[in-house]
Order: C-alpha cells, then structure tokens, then sequence
C-alpha cells in the first residue's frame, strides 16, 4: 500500500483513522496536537521575524550578533523551537539580493515567519527560483536591478534561512515598533523588499 | 496579540490592506481540517521520537519527488496528501502500525451513516475540528 492516500477514501478520512489509532495506542496526545495548531494558527507568525528585522535595523551591535550567529540572536527574543534549531541570516545589500527556497519540500523558519505560505511550496516557485531566479522574481512584482546579484539560498535539512531586508529611506526617526510594523513575510523570503512608508 | 495593555503607545497599525503587518497569520494555513490534524501529528511524533523530523523531512521529499515524477495532467499539487503519505509511511516504518490497519479503519470510517461524523464515534476529536472538543477560534 505505498499509495495509499491517494486511493479511494478520502485524505481527511486516513488521517482520521491515523489520529484514532495513534491516540488508541497513546502515541499522540489530542490536546497536545490542538496546542501546536493553535499555536500556529494564532500566535507564531511573521511579526516574530519583524520584530528581529526591526530591532537589528535601530541596534547595530544586535545585528552584528544577528549575522554571527542567527540563532542565538533570534532567542534573545523569544524565538525558538521546531524548525528555527539552525538559522542563517542573510543581509540585503546594493550588490547582493538573497531568496530562500526549499527545492526538495518546504523547509522553512517556522518560529520567525510562522508556516510556509502556499506559494512557496508550489513547485513552480521552488523549480522557478533555481533556474530562473531574476525571471521568477519579477514575476512575483520584484525587478531587481541587473548589476545586483542573485543568490538563491536553498534551506536544507539543517539549516534555516531568514533574510534581513534593506531599511527603507525616510525611516530614520522611526523606533523599533514602527519599524516591525513596515517589515512583510515576503521581505524576509527575499522576494520582495520593503517599501518606504 | 498586539494590544495588550502594557505595550507602549505606538502608531495603530493596519490588519488588512497593503499597509497591513505581518500578523500571525499572512493567510489561511490549512484548507481543510484534516490538513491541520495532520500537520500537527508529525510534529507530535517528532517531538515525542516516534521519528525524527529529518526522517519524516526524507520522506516527504520523496513523496513530494514521486508526485512531481509522475501525475495526472492538470492535477493541483496538494502539498498536505504529499505531507500525509509521508507521515504514512514514517509511522509505519517506525512499527507503529501498519498500512493495512490504517486502511480497514478508515474503511471502517466511511461506513458510518450520514450524520454519524459529528460525534459520538469514539473521543470526541475524530471529525478533525468539527467535532466540537477541539478549541474553536473564538
């Protein structure tokens, strides 16, 4: 039965009678699979990574920490757990733009950007981003002027990627709060920059 | 999560439109149910070691390869049947059960008279989260 999802019954109906007989066997706990959706759902989503991307923007010895090492920085702030073990971030600059995909699955640092969104585990974009990546992105609304180069990082089973976006012109009086407010999900995948306000 | 009496004063921030943050949730995470029921169960066994997640990562790789190999033109992909193969196969080849047991349970399942879903059948969670013992959104 290696095919069997896809077969006749129903993938909620498979993972219903999954559920039920992990629970019988008390493999899973329901409550604490409810604690992880709802934890998802409500609480850890991109204003994790914002607010790191903001507070690296105002304090230049916390992004110094941040690009030595992702990981310890992003607790500092509370950030952690499955999915965020291992973070590499990676700073915009005027010569290099950097966009993070998965290639093989949907790798991707939960504790700071919450669950992937569907387009990044769309085949189109993870083979599009690594063939075609100037293409792709312009394609997504991101011209990325030809003297800057691209590098498309690919999160692999070890490491996760968090990509610090270049502060927007007209910000400079701005406090880390305002800040976060400007940061998006899609800034912190490269595919996209931050707009000044 | 952004308006709790102790933050500090700071502008009002948009919840929709171009102008609006990054809220906890950009979109809607899970398209169905059971899409959120399976999610969380692989990240369940990997906490408790049922598995660990780069042997379930390695076989949703694989399930997610095999798809993109060879399907049906004009198939959507469907990211979470990729994902619910893979926690098939990972929770049988960590001997927990096997496939046929998943099978004649889900069979089993199916065969439950219209309206029976909603209740009644075992603990409470076993419609995903229409069954009503599981935190509603508020």
């Amino acid at each position: 039965m290696t095919d069997a999802p896809s077969g006749r019954l129903s993938p909620a109906l498979r993972t219903e009678a999954l559920e039920q007989l992990l629970v019988e066997r008390e493999l899973v706990d329901p409550a604490v699979m409810d604690a992880f959706i709802t934890t998802y759902e409500r609480d850890v989503g991109p204003l994790n990574g914002a607010r790191v991307v903001a507070r690296a923007w105002t304090d230049p010895e916390y992004r110094a920490w941040l690009l030595q090492d992702g990981t310890a920085a992003i607790k500092d702030l509370g950030y952690g757990g499955p999915q965020g073990e291992h973070m590499v971030v990676l700073e915009q600059t005027e010569d290099v733009h950097h966009v993070v995909v998965c290639t093989l699955c949907s790798c991707y640092p939960w504790p700071v950007l919450g669950l992937p969104p569907s387009w990044y585990k769309d085949p189109a974009y993870r083979a599009g981003m690594v063939r075609t990546p100037r293409r792709t992105l312009r394609e997504m609304g991101l011209e990325v002027p030809e003297g800057r180069e691209i590098q498309v990082w690919d999160s692999s089973a070890e490491v996760r990627y968090l990509v610090l976006p270049r502060r927007p012109a007209g910000t400079e009086e701005w406090d880390a709060e305002a800040l976060a407010a400007l940061v998006t999900r899609d800034a912190m995948v490269g595919v996209a920059e931050v707009a000044a306000p | 999560m952004s308006t709790g009496p102790d933050r500090p004063p700071g502008p009002a921030l948009d919840v929709e439109g171009p102008g609006a943050p990054p809220r906890a949730n950009g979109e809607l995470l899970f398209a169905e149910p059971w899409e959120s029921r399976a999610f969380a169960m692989a990240v369940t066994l990997a906490q408790t070691g049922l598995f660990t997640w780069d042997e379930f990562r390695d076989d949703l790789v694989a399930r997610i390869a095999a798809w993109e190999a060879h399907h049906p033109d004009g198939e959507p992909f469907r990211y979470y049947r990729c994902w619910l193969a893979a926690l098939e196969d990972r929770v049988v080849a960590a001997g927990a059960l096997d496939a046929v047991t998943v099978d004649e349970r889900s069979a089993h399942l199916a065969e439950r008279p219209a309206g029976h879903d909603h209740g009644g059948h075992g603990h409470g969670h076993g419609h995903g989260h229409s069954s009503g013992s599981t935190p509603s959104p508020n």
